[in-house]
């Protein structure tokens, strides 16, 4: 049987729907691991990429953390700290954090430096003081970056929370790390089924975000991915 | 510290199976990324289509596809490989784009003017001033898979990962740590090689330092900024 | 006449302190590689053979050179046990591959029935319910051992087992004991419905699991919670009450440095575990199989406990450990 049949008929049973192991429970309780780590996040890198952009500083400090971002192993930093901290039961979130904060920092803070000086001049020539120049010109055109780096950091914390089952986190992966300790392929090909979905929900959840967000001007003249 | 020293041959062996896991598909990610860029760029209708792609790749958690094809690989390195050459190939192939556009169009007018045939055109004159962009998107490639390799422990082949997992079993913070250090030690001197091999490759940009907001950093950026899904 | 001062002026050369960095990166890479290629004839002191694993091998090939490939499950004992194996074969000159960490006996018992993995350490009461025949009722080493030779696929063999068991046993603090009084699994009857209990993932499903709990002793516990193999998960999760029952391996150090109870199994739900050499038939010769069972005539209980107190508690290596076994047993 292929994996695409294997993964079909775990994901059609009805057992899969149902109880403290169905998709659903686990769907939200990915959903709020994912949820919070991203709230914390964006927290702390959003204002950080603003100030840093609209200043036009720090970027060198932006270039490390995106090096280190890409380079960290997650696992690793999940085990890590796990470890560090005998098993504590937040242990998952530090990692979770710390993995989604590069993203969404660094496309904040390019997303603003990036806006037209030209338009900046106009705005201050116009009279804003520097919060309205923010607000009123650098948000709204940086928006589509702001979003990019919304997104990739919603997948990359998908992603870890995954593995973080490893170290004992409920959610999608336990069906990963469950079914690989039972040898239940149909559970892991059927577990990874519903992740890639997930992901792919995000993709377009952001793509809509995207088209109703950002004026279609922008939209074309910063067409990504 | 002595861990490290005492278990040297260990950490080595392991090592070598990390570099030969994410190098590989890097490689393979450029040997293909190139001619599928060039080809992108020359007949425009495919682009949407391989971006989409590309897009979708970019977003799978890696974890998820190495279970993927389990299926079809049995538990051996291809299983790994695989899918982080995709997961290359989906970094590098819109550089290669990107790069490629970004060649200012006077350059090509001026080549085609030389009398220039059109595939002598993209490869002695554009390739070349597009490789700062594609060198861009190498160093994301590599730094991305060299940390993404140790995932695949979970399923057993994952290099260095070896001993995050072992470390937890054992209740051992020093042998994951050490593996941790090593990991980012890797990847920042890939990172730094490729600079310097970006540096060599053009000359003519040495003296043109890249500020961050550049369109450089932008292309390196662009859709890529943590290194894909762990 | 051109002005070649200004056209040098125009592309000045890289800086010093660029060249510099180049030559520590390169040289750096370049050594940290050279180590990791030349691992094979590096020795560290500890052990006189490293390991020569080279995971780049296919395994879906089976061995047919004359090489023979040794792996194990996904946890520290059965990577030792694995490794002792490996440096005694190579210490009898046989050229040995070495495939760790492969994952549970489910994912690698393909792997060894179509001799992509030749030798594997495995136990052989969980052997025989896991992969073999999951309604066997056999307990004893000498029952279970009589099923698996009758019953296992005719490519595959166990060799002798060691007196060394690592038996599941269900394992409360001393607190819990203390505080219900319990010194054997029956004892649990009145409080079962009150405790989470504990295990690896397929503790839950497995036929002396969850179930063999309830069928055996009639015992309904409150819930399950799936941790690890008997390894910081677990112990935490006893520790800190997360569970008040789990299943820790009898050979696991912390039984006796955290004073845990294993309770009693008296009507045998688990069977016996003896460390036993499963092997593909046509992947080992007469030294082999002479080799692995002078390892088996003397690895005890207390020697793997002691062993295994070595690398969890101690963080010795795993190629000391076994090293020392070997040294110590004149198996070298």
């Amino acid at each position: 049987m292929s994996y695409f049949q294997i993964a079909w008929q775990w994901l059609t049973a009805t057992q899969q729907w149902h109880g403290g192991d169905g998709i659903p429970v686990r769907l939200v309780q990915h959903l709020e691991y994912t949820g919070i780590a991203l709230g914390i996040a964006l927290i702390i890198a959003l204002p950080a990429g603003l100030a840093m952009g609209h200043l036009r500083r720090g970027g060198f400090v932006v270039v490390t953390v995106a090096n280190f971002g890409r380079a960290l192993p997650t696992l690793g930093l999940l085990v890590l700290i796990f470890v560090l901290t005998s098993g504590s039961s937040a242990s998952w979130l530090v990692p979770l954090v710390a993995l989604a904060i590069p993203p969404i920092l660094v496309n904040t803070y390019e997303g603003v430096l990036g806006v037209d000086p030209n338009l900046t001049d106009a705005a201050r020539g116009m009279g804003m003081t520097e919060w309205q120049v923010l607000r009123k010109v650098e948000i709204p055109v940086a928006t589509p970056l702001i979003l990019l780096g919304l997104r990739i950091s919603a997948i990359q914390v998908v992603a870890t929370a995954t593995i973080a089952a490893y170290i004992g986190l409920g959610g999608l992966g336990r069906y990963i790390i469950d079914g690989l300790a039972r040898d239940e392929y149909n559970v892991v090909a059927g577990g990874a089924a519903v992740i890639v979905l997930l992901a792919l929900a995000i993709q377009a959840l952001f793509t809509l975000l995207r088209w109703l967000i950002v004026p279609v001007g922008l939209r074309r003249q910063t067409q990504t991915s | 510290m002595s861990w490290a020293w005492d278990n040297r041959a260990l950490l080595a062996h392991y090592l070598g199976q990390h570099l030969y896991l994410a190098l590989l598909p890097v490689l393979f990610g450029v040997i293909v990324a190139v001619p599928v860029g060039v080809m992108c760029v020359r007949y425009r209708w495919t682009w949407p289509l391989v971006l989409s792609l590309t897009s979708i790749f970019y977003a799978m958690p890696s974890l998820a596809l190495y279970l993927v094809l389990i299926d079809y690989t049995g538990l051996t390195d291809w299983t790994v490989i695989i899918p982080l050459t995709l997961f290359s190939l989906s970094v590098l192939i819109p550089n290669v784009v990107d790069g490629l556009r970004s060649v200012p169009p006077p350059v090509r007018q001026a080549a085609d003017a030389m009398g220039f045939g059109s595939l002598r055109r993209v490869i002695q004159v554009e390739l070349p001033l597009a490789v700062p962009v594609i060198i861009a998107g190498l160093r994301v490639a590599t730094v991305s898979s060299i940390s993404l390799v140790s995932v695949g422990q979970l399923i057993g082949i994952g290099g260095l990962g070896y001993f995050f997992i072992d470390g937890e079993q054992r209740d051992f913070p020093t042998e994951i740590y050490t593996a941790f250090i090593l990991i980012i030690v890797l990847a920042l001197l890939a990172d730094s090689i490729l600079v310097l091999l970006r540096r060599w490759l053009t000359p003519w940009e040495v003296r043109r330092t890249v500020r961050p907001g550049s369109r450089l950093l932008t292309a390196t950026w662009r859709g890529s900024s943590a290194g894909g899904a762990p | 006449m051109r002005n070649n001062s200004s056209r040098r002026a125009a592309a000045p050369a890289p800086k010093r302190t660029t060249i510099r960095t180049a030559a520590v990166a390169v040289t750096a890479l370049a050594c940290l590689t050279a180590a990791a290629c030349s691992s094979s004839s590096s020795s560290s002191a500890a052990s006189s053979s490293s390991s020569k694993s080279s995971s780049s091998s296919n395994p879906l090939t089976p061995s047919a050179t004359g090489s023979v490939v040794v792996g194990s499950a996904n946890f520290p004992e059965d990577e030792l046990i694995a490794q002792i194996y490996v440096d005694a074969l190579q210490g009898k000159g046989i050229k040995v591959t070495s495939k760790f960490n492969i994952g549970a006996r489910e994912v690698y018992y393909p792997e060894i029935e179509k001799g992509a993995i030749t030798i594997i350490p495995d136990y052989n009461g969980a052997l025989l319910t896991t992969s073999v025949d999951p309604t066997s009722t056999a307990s004893s080493t000498a029952a279970v051992n009589a099923a698996l030779t009758a019953k296992l696929p005719s490519a595959l063999e166990i060799l002798n087992s060691a007196p060394a068991q690592d038996k599941d046993s269900l394992t409360v603090t001393q607190a819990t004991a203390t505080k219900y009084h319990l010194t054997s699994i029956s004892d649990l009857a009145s409080v079962a419905k009150d405790f989470v209990i504990g295990g690896p993932s397929e503790f839950q499903t497995r036929a002396d699991g969850v179930p063999g709990l309830k069928k055996i002793y009639g015992l309904t516990f409150k819930s399950f919670q799936p941790l690890d193999e008997s390894g910081p998960i677990t112990i935490t999760a006893l520790q800190g009450g997360k569970v008040q029952a789990a299943d820790v391996f009898t050979t696991t150090p912390q039984i006796i440095t955290d004073h845990f109870v294993s309770l009693a199994d008296p009507k045998n739900d688990f069977a016996a575990q003896n460390v036993t050499p499963l092997v593909y038939k046509k992947g080992v010769n007469s030294t082999i199989v002479s080799t692995l069972n002078a390892i088996s005539a003397v690895l005890t209980t207390n020697a793997l406990l002691q062993m295994d107190k070595a690398l969890i508690i101690d963080h010795a290596s795993y190629t000391q450990v076994a090293s020392g076994f070997l040294s110590q047993e004149g198996l070298k």
